[in-house]
């Protein structure tokens, strides 16, 4: 079991391919490891009352969120056998079908990273104060709501 | 005692400010919202939760010593 120390999550703008792909490569050498797990959130085009949603800008209390994830990460790693486990969300404006959310966890075994993850999805759904202006082709906007 | 007043998503556009300082005397947390509201009508049909030093706290929960009070809005991570 390894545990990290608090560090910023936050990523400024959409988190891109190449970094989640960087991301999988550095755990070549982690050889313990044998099944890997990804959540990778993409903001969606949702049309509301006949507006289509073109990106979604996000804001955070950020000292309070980077301490819910710690909390949240030291939470999954007290309920299961992980190696290692990695969180990144945006900040500010990230478009539709881009990447706003990527959290990896990584096991030796599988069926611990399916239920792992979820649950860390979950938490970060729930207990973090990430807030997203949802902004429409008009420039007019809502703020999003998680359910 | 001096009180530093975050403002968050929905909320700092209501208030069009992210941040203030405020004098006040010791007060509950209801008591302070309160006195926003009355500041700051637009947050009346608001819906918010309340971190005083980045712990939630509940509306009886008693600030009485200088603190960082943030108001924020529905979650929306992820």
């Amino acid at each position: 079991m390894e545990k990290k120390k608090p560090k910023n999550v936050f990523r400024q703008g959409a988190i891109s391919s190449e970094f989640i792909g960087n991301s999988i490569a550095k755990h070549q050498t982690k050889t313990s490891i044998g099944a890997h797990n990804i959540f990778l959130g993409q903001v969606r085009a949702d049309e509301i009352d006949g507006k289509i949603i073109t990106a979604i800008d996000y804001t955070a209390y950020e000292e309070m969120a980077n301490q819910k994830f710690y909390e949240i990460r030291e939470a999954t790693f007290e309920k299961y056998d992980l190696t290692c486990m990695h969180i990144y969300h945006s900040l500010g404006k990230v478009n539709t079908g881009e990447i706003c959310l990527f959290v990896f966890v990584s096991s030796p075994r599988r069926k611990v990273v399916f239920k792992a993850l979820e649950y860390v999805v979950e938490a970060i759904k729930t207990d973090v104060p990430v807030f997203g202006k949802e902004i429409f082709e008009d420039q007019t906007h809502q703020w999003k709501q998680n359910t | 005692m001096q009180l530093t007043i975050k403002y968050f998503g929905m909320l700092a556009e209501a208030t069009a400010i992210a941040e203030e300082q405020l004098d006040t005397n010791s007060c509950s947390v209801s008591e302070l919202v309160e006195k926003l509201k009355n500041q700051y009508p637009k947050l009346t049909d608001k819906d918010f939760k309340i971190a005083v030093d980045q712990q939630l706290v509940d509306y009886n929960h008693i600030i009485n010593t200088e603190a960082e009070v943030a108001l924020l809005p529905p979650f929306a991570g992820g």
